[in-house]
């Protein structure tokens, strides 16, 4: 990206990025980034050179088709397979933080 | 004898005759990983015990008269610490998953143990696979046995290591834009990238779904092949796996040591090469096409414009991927949990804050931005069409050429520290080899001489159409024939000696 060029991405908006992407970065980081991923658009912009208006887009390099199995019982986890590397576990179940914050 | 210098084709040939025991083969590559891990740091796991077990029963088998259960039987192995171990921890190279223990082995996991080949531990990587250089490790990085001042190549810059330093004769790595390849080229030795849905991604910690492929990293091309017939294969775990025959590879690189490539079409890819290509890999590689034309392959030059935006393609995809596949990192299930917030959303911003490094925060954000409302069409979706163009551009190829060369990567090992703090200069590593990987074909890195200006190996890539690794392996094992025959020793022999701790 040439200097006198405007900026692809505010620092602003790489923090609304961060809280969508639920990632609690520092000042720091989000000077650091706002910078460097400026620079990373700028580059990957390229791909709006090529003239591609009637290409079909490719998701995946293997053509997907449903995949279908014989609807037979199959052993799974076990509860305590499951929980055995939970950061917190109650009564056999995931113990998780308060969902819904004070103002919900 | 030293069992940790020979081909594991050799050393299963000893164990199966039972010349030596898989026992010893185990412990002489555990005292070797004792001797000199502390220098590379290849290994994130070391699982000495699970490793002797797995060698005994091998041995009881064999003293029994059993037939070995797979021509590697016995040979001593590295794993990437992104497939799943119900026996060791499973990382990622990640803070986030430290000292994680998966309910369940990855299916390359337990091909390998039904395979009888014993597994070491789990080797260093970039985090999530991100990353071209192992400096992304939250561990530490990797170093380059060749010259420790400098990258052993990445993401499975580990896997890669192992094998220069004579610590594992197999290693498995995974490749989404390079990370097999290019820490082979890095490091002097071969690194196969399968056809997509070639390998089952069952267990495989997913970085880029629609690019992930694991594969084989070994020191020599019928290593390669024998640990491919391996792991490859329909797995009804992962509805992406291929349901068709594994190519036959290994009889592929056995016809192919034989050297005759009569017959033969050679693609010279135009677009991989010149500006930004160093000087001494673009030498090495151009007298590897020579010696190609010498075994009798006719060399053609093919043009595939579209090549020169894989880069940004890639940079779009594998980011927008990555977002939706971290997303399950949030603290409530497994992982890492900093418990600081005051409800379940602060929890998972801080733990993620906290979990993750730099580059998987850059590339998190990145692909957020890129599936946003209102730049999706711009970013994502032309990216989504350049990768319709860029196989576009292998398929007219391959009607003029069985297979396409180029160099594996740009320029040799670079220095640690060197890149990593310029995202761009690091992506530009993955150039030759991203095209195969948003393509979905094949293609393997074998190492073409050291390049003249730092004495540092070269990688030769080697591109065969989805499903074509027969041919690729043929042209990989004739040129490593031609190679070491040309040589007085293998190159990977000249790797300088490891300063060895006691």
């Amino acid at each position: 990206m040439s200097a006198d060029s405007p900026g692809t991405i505010s620092r602003d908006e790489v923090a609304h990025l961060a809280r969508l992407a639920r990632l609690a970065v520092t000042d720091r980081e989000l000077d650091l980034f706002a910078g460097q991923l400026d620079v990373i658009l700028g580059a990957v912009a390229r791909v709006g050179e090529v003239a591609a208006d009637d290409i079909p887009p490719t998701s995946h390099a293997v053509p997907l088709e449903n995949v279908f199995r014989p609807d037979e019982r199959r052993p799974g986890l076990s509860q305590e397979q499951a929980l055995a590397c939970a950061p917190a576990a109650e009564d056999g179940r995931f113990r998780v933080p308060q969902i819904l914050g004070e103002e919900a | 004898m030293d069992l940790t210098r020979l081909s594991a084709a050799q050393l299963a040939e000893k164990i199966h005759s039972r010349e030596v025991s898989a026992v010893e083969a185990a412990q002489a590559h555990l005292d070797r990983i004792a001797e000199v891990d502390g220098t590379v740091h290849a290994f994130l796991h070391v699982a000495t015990e699970a490793a002797l077990a797995s060698a005994a029963l091998v041995d009881a088998g064999l003293d029994a008269g059993a037939p070995p259960a797979s021509p590697l039987a016995g040979v001593p192995l590295a794993l990437k610490d992104v497939f799943t171990t119900a026996d060791m921890p499973t990382t990622c190279g990640s803070k986030i998953l430290e000292g994680w223990r998966p309910p369940y082995d990855a299916t390359v996991t337990s091909r390998l143990r039904a395979a009888g080949i014993t597994i070491l531990g789990k080797t260093n990587m970039d985090e999530f696979a991100m990353g071209s250089s192992t400096e992304h490790s939250a561990y530490g990085p990797t170093r380059n046995p060749w010259d420790t001042g400098r990258i052993p190549g990445g993401s499975g810059g580990g896997s890669a290591a192992v094998l220069a330093a004579f610590e594992a004769p197999l290693a498995i790595g995974t490749d989404t834009g390079g990370s097999i390849r290019q820490p082979a080229a890095m490091t002097g030795t071969v690194g196969v990238k399968p056809t997509y849905g070639g390998v089952s991604r069952y267990g495989l910690v997913a970085c880029a779904s629609s690019l992930d492929q694991g594969g084989p990293c070994t020191r020599t091309v019928l290593d390669a092949a024998l640990l491919h017939e391996v792991i490859a294969g329909h797995d009804p775990l992962d509805s992406t796996s291929i349901d068709a025959p594994v190519p036959a590879v290994v009889e592929a690189a056995r016809a192919g040591a034989a050297g005759d490539l009569g017959g033969v079409r050679v693609g010279v890819v135009r677009e991989l090469g010149g500006e930004g290509y160093q000087p001494g890999v673009e030498r090495a590689y151009r007298a590897a096409v020579e010696r190609l034309e010498k075994l009798g392959a006719e060399v053609v030059e093919v043009s595939c414009p579209h090549f020169q935006y894989g880069l940004a393609a890639y940079y779009l995809i594998l980011p927008s991927e990555v977002s939706s596949n971290l997303a399950r990192f949030d603290a409530m299930r497994y992982g890492l949990r900093v418990d600081a917030g005051a409800s379940a959303e602060e929890v998972m911003a801080l733990t993620r804050e906290a979990g993750f490094g730099p580059e998987v925060k850059r590339r998190i954000i990145l692909g957020t931005y890129a599936l946003s409302s209102g730049y999706y069409d711009a970013y994502y979706g032309q990216a989504q069409k350049v990768r319709t163009l860029i196989s576009r551009d292998f398929a007219a190829a391959f009607e003029q050429a069985d297979v396409l060369v180029s160099p594996t990567a740009p320029t040799t090992a670079f220095r640690i520290g060197d890149k990593v703090d310029d995202p761009l200069a690091m992506y530009l590593n993955d150039l030759a080899t991203i095209p195969t990987n948003l393509a979905g074909t094949a293609a393997m890195s074998v190492p073409c001489g050291l390049a003249e200006e730092d004495g540092l190996p070269v990688g030769l890539q080697i591109m065969a159409p989805a499903l074509g690794e027969a041919q690729m392996y043929r042209v990989g094992a004739a040129y490593e024939a031609a190679r070491d025959a040309d040589d007085d020793l293998p190159l990977i022999q000249r790797v300088p000696t490891l300063e060895v701790s006691r």
